[in-house]
């Protein structure tokens, strides 16, 4: 039998198929589901909430109504030991800001005033296009694939080069050590440390316990909603559709991923 | 060599003074001392066996946790599977120091003696500052609305809440 070249190519080519389809039946074989249990440790990372592109809305219409409601910040700070500093060493994840400065050259003197002089809930925006994570000289701050532009803190070497890139304000650093701080820890997250820069992750470490972000999470009066805005049947594509919702400083770019009812 | 005598003494000075340390050792020094880290779940069923075999830890415990600390922060893996089959959570405070409670015996020990210091605990909090149980709860809602905040316990050293990087 005499092999032409266009058999040979052929048959080349169904080999390295052939070759191929092992290992890659391998890996898609391998359910890690069926592996045993570790004896000792209860595995909560077994089931994590998933998205495309995760998002929150934020009714401030609900916050207006409760004005000393602070419960997402309390959560959010106990949750992820945020110290209590005042002034220029504050350490903030979510935070209230006025109408006027979370939302400068949106707003206007003649607009109702319940919301010219109310307070509106602030944290990361989880932009989709991050200034900070494009100026991080060691890439402490980088985007996960679902969105989530994530910190490794164990990288940052406290350059502030992020700070300078948000326009949002959304990160804060460690002039001091902040386990001066704090009162109680929670054992089961870090602090941080002097000279390190900090911010909301979106409770990554809850998402991948299958829990939704603590301020949402506690929200007593659901003013938060947190989902998959790639998802067109998802709650935030619900209210997004059904509210005229704005964003923060649009015209810069940066499409946030946090968005206001007003 | 009018002070042949001279120069010999101070040479054996000197010998002296530069061998000092090693006498000293060798006379009543703790270099020679063995240092083992006490385990404090040795005994127990379940907690016998660690993630890998003790000598790999024993030299390799760094890069394992080097290695976990990336597969976390950056990749979203968070479950270790060991050759045998146990899964662990890949996490300092909740999976290595739910067995290795004891910082003090356990890393401090050889960390003092071999003068490494790492900085694990400038962030991650060591397990005796594990302190009350600390409670975070919705606050109540002048409508009676039913708070769905309860399973936001948080501060139980074994518990499920988020474990940083």
């Amino acid at each position: 039998m005499t092999v032409d070249r266009r058999k040979f190519v052929k048959v080349a080519g169904l080999g390295m198929i052939a070759l191929a389809a092992k290992p890659a039946a391998e890996l898609f074989g391998k359910d890690i589901e069926h592996v045993p249990a570790g004896t000792a440790h209860k595995l909560d990372v077994d089931h994590p909430k998933t998205a495309k592109r995760w998002a929150m809305v934020i009714d401030t219409r609900k916050c207006r109504e409760n004005p000393d409601c602070d419960a997402c910040i309390n959560a959010c700070h106990d949750v992820h030991n945020v110290p209590h500093f005042e002034e220029k060493d504050e350490i903030k994840w979510i935070w209230k800001e006025s109408y006027h400065h979370a939302f400068s050259g949106d707003d206007n003197e003649y607009m109702p005033h319940d919301i010219l002089h109310s307070n509106v809930l602030l944290l990361c925006n989880h932009c989709d296009d991050p200034p900070c994570v494009k100026v991080c000289p060691p890439k402490a701050t980088f985007q996960r694939e679902d969105g989530i532009v994530m910190m490794d803190w164990h990288r940052c070497i406290g350059c502030r080069y992020c700070i300078a890139a948000c326009p949002y304000g959304s990160r804060s650093f460690n002039w001091r050590d902040p386990r001066e701080g704090l009162e109680n820890k929670n054992p089961n997250f870090p602090t941080r440390e002097k000279g390190v820069v900090e911010k909301c992750t979106f409770c990554d470490s809850r998402l991948a316990r299958g829990q939704l972000p603590a301020c949402v999470e506690v929200c007593p009066h659901h003013a938060l909603t947190f989902g998959d805005i790639d998802d067109p049947n998802s709650e935030v594509r619900e209210i997004l559709e059904q509210n005229n919702t704005i964003r923060r400083k649009p015209s810069l770019g940066t499409k946030p991923q946090v968005f206001y009812i007003v | 060599m009018h002070d042949g005598g001279k120069i010999i003494l101070f040479l054996i000075i000197l010998l002296v003074l530069f061998t000092a340390p090693v006498w000293y050792n060798i006379i009543g020094g703790q270099a020679g001392k063995e240092v083992n880290p006490v385990i404090a779940t040795a005994d127990e069923p379940g907690r016998d066996k660690c993630v890998y075999d003790k000598e790999y830890m024993l030299g390799n415990h760094m890069n394992v946790l080097n290695q976990w600390r990336d597969d976390v922060v950056r990749r979203g893996d968070r479950i270790h599977v060991t050759e045998d089959g146990r899964r662990f959570s890949k996490s300092l405070s909740l999976t290595c120091m739910d067995c290795h409670s004891n910082k003090e015996e356990f890393c401090d020990k050889c960390h003092d003696y071999m003068d490494v210091t790492p900085y694990c605990w400038t962030c991650h909090i060591e397990p005796s500052l594990y302190g009350e149980r600390v409670v975070v709860e919705a606050p109540e809602v002048a409508t009676g609305e039913e708070i769905k905040g309860e399973d936001m316990t948080v501060g139980h050293p074994t518990g499920t809440h988020g474990e940083g990087h």
